[in-house]
């Protein structure tokens, strides 16, 4: 009898990357729905719009590289990098700045670099950094949370569509009534203005850790995060690195000087730490690749979003302090090789 | 004897847990194969050189008659399985990673089996010193038959130039499928604890450690009750996690003495000399009992065969004649391998013979999918997995890029090509080929440095030597030319002075 012949092993893999980044999704639809009952339907928007971007990116770059445009589309990462734009940009965003921060996530930072695997640089962070420096204007408006206030308005999913697409609101709202500063925000100009953090945290848009609504799509980012820890889709390495590199200097300031600093309970459940620590930087393309190695980018991310939200000029720092990291990660991977089994445990050094 | 200690992971690193699928070849007790038609014995059964037919075509042979020795060198003797004739010696389909076919010896079987005179060949081996024994290991024929088929004599010649502490019968089969070894310690346990016997004997050790997997009671009892027959304190039964890939020599070193191997070396450097029970189990049947190595337990297995069995074959009995031992080929048959899922190779041609290193024949029913790799995601996961802790992912990037420094740097050739990388990468990177390629080409590499180098050297020596030459040359020729100067100076003085001569004679005469 004759048989076809080729290389072992002869056992077919039990996962693939279709699926790793289909569960990715999945663990962000908790803290989807938590999103979408506080802060209105933009998110979903943002969503369909930064997905209809990425993928049309996607399937160009692939065309244009001469690759499978199917096997590329089906791998559902542009989805990913849709859905992490989606939560990092605000609630209401002009259709056209997710479009341009989609685009050269896609098409700039992760096609030109080779395509999926390549990129250096996480193409979402890479095109929100892009946005937020070229549109300020366009990307400060955060919907007031639910239950905030009395002159409350719950964005529709028509009213969020129109300001999507036209940057006008119906007669009947106006700005003030529906954005609210962000509690990052917030906290920033009160601890500038010598308020302590005890005063600045009964503003409306603050909760009992971190903001209002905010700390709550937390708890659920951390939950899908959990998920994907336990299905192994994601290692501790990073999450843990990236809280342990934002809490422990915050809470040393804060215990050293409770007044004038935020504290770490803030850090945690404000802006976008929770969403970093286990979906952005756990990104396995653009992160180190050794377990130690991804314990220190972890803190590096961690640490660093800590530095800028207390003494940078910008509130959130998870999109800076990522893309630092990414640039850090040749040197992080090369200094954190393991140790090879029959080698001589001699002392690291450069060579 | 049933308190065998366990070891736990933590001396190694990664590897997998994987499905078993050995119930279905061990329901059933080891199957006697019968004489087969034919015997197809490839003259490469073992690490080395090939070895010298010392038969001619149409001789008669008997059973366990040496019909191919070893040139001297690295190697084992061969010979006849069972009595017949040899009808040709020529190319025949085998496995192997080099080419479809090699040299075979064929023998066309009577059916007698009948066999050599013994008696003279049976000695007491206790009788005889580390070296004799040694060497009468190597006359049987014996290699290791975990899979390496290193030359069983020459790699304990190697062990005892080395201060020994341990020495470790493998009887871990880590690998799915597989269940020979397994089979041969539950039937054969006292033949595997004399032949550890003979082992400690001819090393000179007092004590041996035998490990077998936690998964393989049978065996373990088996084992225990042949140990408590002779009442050998000095043999003691390890009992292991079963995880793949601890089987593998240098892992189960790890495993055992918690030593790593160092790289490019051996387990002797670390003090241990690691043999399969099927290897001491052999080499008891050819010191005690004068038959040399020409038979072996070997699994026919997987989806697609009827009945999948363990069975004693000989060695030369053809795939294709062992298939029907188990039942034949079912509908869905559509890979056939030598050895087991994970490190085992694929052939075409069920021709092929069963060689000393052939432990299993799987018959997978599923055609395996490939071809639909993705780019790597730098997940890590074969990093989390791999025995050796290297870093795939990085390997995979510097053999694409063909950098072989880098991947010199990062450990390539510590590779033991496993497998568990392709297991678990979501890409479905087919890594352990890869690198196989990517060490294939670094020694071609190495190869070819070392050529261009000798030709350098060749070319500089030449160069020399035409320098010198040149330079001896041009040296006598001016010496040549310095003395005809001379001479030519000389000899014109002379004629000079003779026609001086002459015409002052002249003169005289004139006067």
């Amino acid at each position: 009898m004759e048989f076809n012949r080729r290389d072992a092993p002869f056992v077919t893999p039990a996962t693939n990357v279709q699926s790793i980044m289909l569960q990715v999704l999945y663990a962000l639809i908790p803290a989807a729905l938590a999103y979408v009952w506080y802060f209105g339907p933009g998110l979903i928007l943002n969503f369909i719009v930064a997905a209809i971007f990425c993928a049309a990116g996607e399937a160009a770059m692939l065309h244009i590289r001469g690759k499978s445009v199917e096997t590329g589309l089906t791998d559902f990462s542009a989805l990913v990098t849709a859905a992490l734009l989606a939560f990092a940009l605000p609630a209401l965003t002009p259709w056209w700045v997710t479009a341009t921060a989609a685009l050269f996530g896609v098409v700039v930072a992760k096609h030109l670099y080779g395509g999926l695997g390549f990129n250096i640089f996480n193409p979402a962070m890479a095109g929100y950094v892009v946005a937020m420096v070229s549109f300020p204007m366009h990307m400060n408006l955060w919907t007031a949370p639910r239950m905030g206030d009395l002159d409350y308005h719950y964005m529709t999913i028509l009213e969020s569509a129109r300001y999507m697409l036209t940057g006008t609101f119906p007669d009947y709202l106006s700005f003030d009534a529906i954005s609210r500063a962000t509690p990052l925000d917030t906290v920033k100009a009160g601890l500038r203005n010598l308020q302590t953090f005890e005063e600045i945290r009964v503003n409306s848009v603050m909760g009992d850790f971190g903001g209002r609504g905010w700390e709550w799509i937390g708890n659920y980012i951390a939950m899908g995060g959990a998920w994907l820890l336990m299905r192994k889709i994601i290692r501790w390495q990073i999450p843990f690195g990236v809280l342990a590199g934002l809490l422990i200097p915050s809470a040393i300031l804060y215990f050293l000087e409770p007044g004038i600093h935020a504290s770490p309970g803030f850090f945690m459940f404000s802006g976008g730490t929770m969403l970093c620590a286990f979906f952005i930087a756990t990104d396995p393309v653009s992160a180190a690749t050794s377990n130690k190695g991804r314990l220190i980018y972890g803190f590096g991310v961690g640490f660093l979003i800590f530095a800028i939200r207390t003494w940078g000029s910008y509130a959130d720092g998870v999109a800076f302090a990522i893309l630092m990291m990414n640039m850090s990660v040749p040197a992080i991977d090369y200094l954190t090789k393991p140790h090879i089994v029959g080698h001589d445990r001699g002392p690291k050094g450069l060579s | 004897m049933s308190a065998a200690a366990t070891y736990d992971l933590g001396k190694l690193h990664g590897g997998l847990r994987l499905p078993s699928e050995k119930e279905v070849s061990t329901t059933e007790k080891i199957l006697h194969a019968p004489i087969p038609d034919q015997l197809v014995l490839p003259l490469t059964q073992h690490v080395g050189n090939p070895s010298q037919p010392i038969i001619g075509i149409g001789e008669r042979v008997l059973k366990g008659q040496l019909i191919a020795n070893t040139d001297g060198s690295l190697g084992a003797p061969i010979h006849a399985p069972s009595s017949g004739k040899i009808v040709a010696i020529e190319p025949w389909p085998v496995s192997r990673r080099n080419g479809e076919t090699a040299p075979c010896i064929i023998i066309e079987c009577d059916g007698n089996d009948q066999a050599i005179e013994t008696a003279e060949i049976i000695v007491d081996y206790t009788k005889l010193d580390p070296d004799s024994l040694l060497h009468k290991i190597m006359q049987g024929g014996i290699v290791g038959l975990g899979g390496a088929v290193f030359p069983t004599a020459q790699k304990l010649m190697q062990a005892i130039t080395a201060p020994l502490e341990h020495l470790i019968l493998n009887g871990i089969e880590c690998e799915p499928y597989i269940s020979c070894d397994d089979m041969l310690m539950r039937e054969y346990a006292a033949d595997v604890i004399q032949g550890a016997q003979i082992l400690m004997h001819a090393l000179s050790l007092s004590q041996c450690h035998v490990a077998v997997e936690s998964d393989k009671p049978e065996a373990l009892i088996a084992l225990g009750e042949a140990l408590a027959q002779i009442d050998e304190p000095r043999i003691v039964l390890k009992q292991v996690p079963s995880i793949y890939p601890s089987g593998g020599e240098d892992q189960l070193v790890q495993l055992v003495t918690n030593k790593e191997v160092p790289s490019g070396g051996l387990p002797t450097d670390v003090g241990c000399v690691v043999q399969n029970v099927g290897t001491a189990a052999a080499i008891n049947r050819w010191v005690c009992h004068g038959e040399p190595l020409i038979s072996r337990v070997t699994t026919i297995t997987g989806h697609g065969v009827a009945k999948p069995v363990n069975v004693l074959a000989r060695i030369g009995t053809t795939i294709a004649d062992i298939v029907t031992l188990a039942g034949g080929y079912t509908e869905h048959a559509r890979q056939l391998i030598i050895g087991g899922p994970m490190t085992g190779r694929s052939v075409s041609t069920d021709r092929v013979p069963l060689v000393k290193a052939s432990n299993c024949v799987l018959v997978l029913a599923d055609e395996i999918t490939q071809g639909n790799e993705r780019p790597c995601i730098r997940c890590g996961e074969c990093a989390e997995v791999c025995p050796i802790q290297l870093l795939p992912q990085q390997l995979y990037w510097f053999a694409c890029a063909d950098n072989e420094a880098k991947l010199r740097k990062f450990g390539l050739i510590d590779c033991i090509e496993c497998g568990c990388c392709d297991l678990v990468c979501p890409s479905h990177i087919p890594l352990t080929a890869d690198f196989r390629m990517a060490k294939g080409r670094m020694r071609e590499l190495a190869d070819e440095k070392a050529r261009a180098e000798r030709a350098k050297q060749r070319f500089e020596t030449r160069n020399l030597r035409i320098r010198q030459e040149q330079e001896q040359r041009d040296k006598e020729l001016a010496n040549q030319k310095e003395t005809a100067r001379l001479f030519a100076t000389s000899k014109i003085k002379a004629i000079v002075d003779r026609a001086r001569k002459k015409s002052t004679d002249d003169q005289d005469e004139e006067q």
